[in-house]
């Protein structure tokens, strides 16, 4: 139903503005963040082909690219909610999607008995769908949980307040005590250390075959489009070109294209969310709370609302995320996802939904899953080569000239060193460009164009004299 | 709703709440008197800020809030306004008791205050600092920001074309688009005033609106609150500039250590005795 509105309703705004990212210009933000991805695609795949990579393996590279990509411009949109707009510090994110993907796994995973035989504990055996909402309502609930006493106090408790919270819930995650009981005749739990295995549809199918209820009506064949169409036809007709197993490989492209999908939810949504009232008033807010209180908006009721969507956002992309990977463990929702998301949002920009969106691109593909693929890369080249498997082994030969070991300590050891990576961008980012690498980006918080209405005297808004 | 207690002055006790005064213009009282306070006491630690102060406002007037630098004026204000529940004493306005509600909901009956070193929303634009101002935005409810946009839309354009011509009655239409950030002292301090009249106030609460602002301005600004005042706004004005309160108000209030020291006319303030004495240290 609203559909209806013009389609030019944002065009004419700040995606008119030309941009420019390292001297390039470009005539809006949309071709911009176009062209970065498909540079970055592009990047990706020579850089494979030159090295010779396995087609199989390349393929399966850009999949993974592609769902990360989505899943780190989703999870900067959210915070650009609480931050960028509301200027709402959560450093506890890694919480609410914890909660999300446990919520779900508790609601939808098999009866105990039914499932696995592997599972220590069952679920509610209830349909993906209703997991998810759960997952979904239960981050928000934490989150207006959260809320609620910080947002009254000063601005900095509610960090106190996420971060511990966060790690409150890894520990009851981890908890003895809450790893396996029975409540009302169903044995639940959260699994201990050892997590929880997520033995319900797999979400891509689940998904697939909700898709499918009309389709079935007309053919009578339940979950027609997944086993007639997905499975018969797109499956099947890849595995003409590559030999093996083609289902993973397909589904890695089809689960990130359903990824693509949901995070342009995310920018529709959060895009109308800040360019309205309701956005300015939080924007309003970051400014200066006390003015806008005084400006007689109940600002409390605002950063409460703002906070929990943030929320039960982060909740959905835990289940996104984590809810394809067969089990979670407690120990995965450490800080340092927080710390990835914040990295993102502040490559991005925060305060603004398109440069959050790049920025979680660029995370992505450059700092997140870039070292991970050239360390690939390297690899492969030479041959799987064993790299000295101390710093001391690594650093000697360097006295005789010879680095090679001291290389392959480095590409062995990257996933140390990315963090390290990103510390070094965090901090060349604040001192040159704290609007965000590609530079401030205005978004006016409204959902109408704000020039001088016309019929009126038409004053140019060239800065020049008024007549009175 | 509000009672007036043996204590007040020679008015008599009011009647009516709010719905009742916007639906008959209540009674003559609550028509002239917008703001009662009475009894008046603030303190912080052992610090008395405010202690005993009681004045009226008249309707459609300009009133002058006086006193030397600590007297309480601004913690009056903050009293008033929500910012400080007052330790005891009543704040009426309109005919209703709004002491210690919130300071948005003071806002929402119609009074309206601006601050005394001026806070624009410096990372916005000055439209959109302006936007923040009207009441009861439908946008404002978050579903239907999301869901209908056409509702929402059609009272944004009304709302963008008053914040043009409030603008354009402050002649700072052409900052429209700057960062209320890149504005001059004098300019924010006339955005303040914009952005509080575009909430549809009764009555404006001035804090020290001329501080730092440089002459020519400062005209523009009086010229300004003189038209609005003869729009029928009402306005109480702190200020620590005697002589330009002297010569604008109607009516004068003088504050000293927390209290009330008098009020009256310019004349009647000019020639007290105590006045003379505790403010001007014998001047004038
Ligand atoms: N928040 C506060 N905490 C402690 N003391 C305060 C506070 N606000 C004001 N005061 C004290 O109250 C007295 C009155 O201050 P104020 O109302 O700002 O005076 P004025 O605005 O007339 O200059 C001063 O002594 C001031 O130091
Ligand atoms: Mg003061």
């Amino acid at each position: 139903m609203t559909d209806t509105e013009p389609d030019d309703e944002y065009a004419q705004r700040d995606d008119e503005e030309e941009v420019s990212f390292f001297g390039i210009t470009f005539p809006n933000d949309g071709t911009m963040l176009l062209v970065l991805l498909l540079a970055t695609y592009a990047l990706y795949l020579i850089a494979g082909a030159v090295i010779g990579f396995p087609v199989r393996g390349l393929v399966n590279q850009l999949g993974q690219l592609t769902f990360w990509i989505a899943l780190f411009a989703m999870s900067a949109l959210a915070l650009n909610l609480q931050w960028g707009y509301t200027g709402l510090f959560n450093i506890g994110i890694v919480g609410f999607m914890a909660t999300g993907v446990y919520v779900t796994a508790i609601i939808s995973k098999p009866v105990y008995g039914t499932g696995t035989s592997a599972a220590q504990v069952g679920g509610l055996g209830l349909p993906l769908s209703v997991g998810i909402l759960g997952g979904v309502l239960a981050a928000g609930l934490l989150g207006f949980l959260a809320a609620l006493p910080a947002l009254r106090l000063r601005a900095d408790y509610l960090a106190i307040v996420t971060i511990a919270l966060s790690e409150i819930v890894r520990f009851a995650l981890l908890s003895n005590t809450l790893s396996e009981g029975t409540v009302g005749g169903y044995t639940l739990g959260l699994g201990g250390g050892n997590g929880l295995i997520l033995d319900f549809t797999d979400p891509l199918e689940a998904l697939i075959r909700a898709l499918s209820l009309p389709f079935d009506l007309v053919t009578g064949q339940e979950g027609f489009l997944w086993t007639e169409i997905y499975i018969g036809i797109i499956v099947n007709g890849i595995s003409v070109f590559t030999p093996g197993n083609p289902k993973s490989v397909v589904d890695t492209f089809a689960y990130a294209a359903v990824l693509l999908l949901v995070l342009g939810g995310f920018y529709v949504l959060l895009r109308r969310t800040g360019n309205s009232p309701f956005g300015r008033v939080l924007k309003a807010i970051r400014e200066d709370e006390d003015v806008t209180n005084a400006l007689g908006k109940n600002t409390n009721q605002f950063k409460i609302k703002s906070f929990v969507v943030g929320c039960a956002l982060m909740g959905l992309i835990g289940i996104l995320w984590f809810g394809t990977q067969g089990s979670v463990t407690p120990n995965t929702f450490r800080p340092r996802i927080t710390f990835y998301i914040w990295i993102a949002l502040i490559i991005g920009g925060a305060g603004s939904n398109t440069g959050s969106v790049m920025g979680g691109a660029i995370f992505a593909a450059f700092l997140f899953q870039g070292p991970r693929y050239a360390k690939n890369v390297i690899e492969t080249v030479l041959g799987e080569p064993s790299a000295p498997s101390s710093f001391s082994q690594a650093v000697a030969p360097i006295l005789s000239a010879d680095i090679v070991p001291f290389f392959l300590y480095t590409v062995d050891n990257m996933r140390q060193l990315q963090l390290v990576l990103m510390g070094v961008v965090l901090i060349v980012l604040m001192h040159r460009r704290p609007d965000g690498l590609l530079g401030h980006r205005k978004e006016i918080a409204s959902s109408v164009p704000l020039d001088r209405p016309t019929g009126n005297k038409s004053l140019a808004s060239d800065g020049g004299e008024t007549d009175e | 709703m509000s009672e007036a207690t043996g204590e007040s002055r020679s008015e008599p006790a009011h009647v009516g709440d709010d719905e009742e005064l916007t639906a008959t213009r209540g009674t003559a009282d609550v028509n002239e008197i917008p703001l009662r306070v009475r009894n008046l006491r603030k303190t912080f630690g052992g610090i008395t800020a405010v202690d005993n102060a009681g004045f009226e406002v008249e309707r459609g007037t300009m009133t002058g809030l006086i006193g030397p630098n600590g007297a309480g004026k601004s913690t009056t204000f903050n009293c008033i306004t929500g910012v400080h529940t007052p330790d005891s004493g009543v704040v009426e306005f309109n005919g209703t008791d709004i002491t210690g509600l919130e300071p948005y909901e003071v806002a929402n009956r119609g009074l309206v205050r601006t601050f005394q070193i001026a806070r624009e929303l410096s990372e916005m634009t000055v439209l959109e600092n302006m936007l923040v101002a009207p009441k009861n935005q439908r946008g404002e409810k978050l579903w239907r920001s999301v869901l209908a946009r056409e509702d929402v839309n059609q009272q944004e354009y009304e709302l963008v074309e008053r914040a043009w011509e409030t603008l354009d009655f402050f002649d700072i239409d052409h900052l429209a688009e700057e960062y209320a950030g890149n504005l001059s002292g004098g300019q924010r301090k006339l955005l303040e005033l914009a952005r509080a009249l575009l909430t549809d106030p009764d009555m404006l609460l001035l804090d020290e609106p001329f501080a730092g602002v440089n002459p020519t301005l400062e005209e523009r600004l009086l010229e300004h609150i003189h038209d609005l005042r003869d729009q029928g706004y009402t306005f109480l004005i702190v200020e620590h500039d005697m002589d330009l309160i002297m010569q604008n108000c109607s009516k004068v209030i003088v504050m000293h250590q927390g209290n009330i020291l008098t009020e009256g006319t310019p004349d009647q303030v000019r020639n007290n005795e105590q006045v003379i004495e505790a403010y001007l240290g014998g001047e004038v």
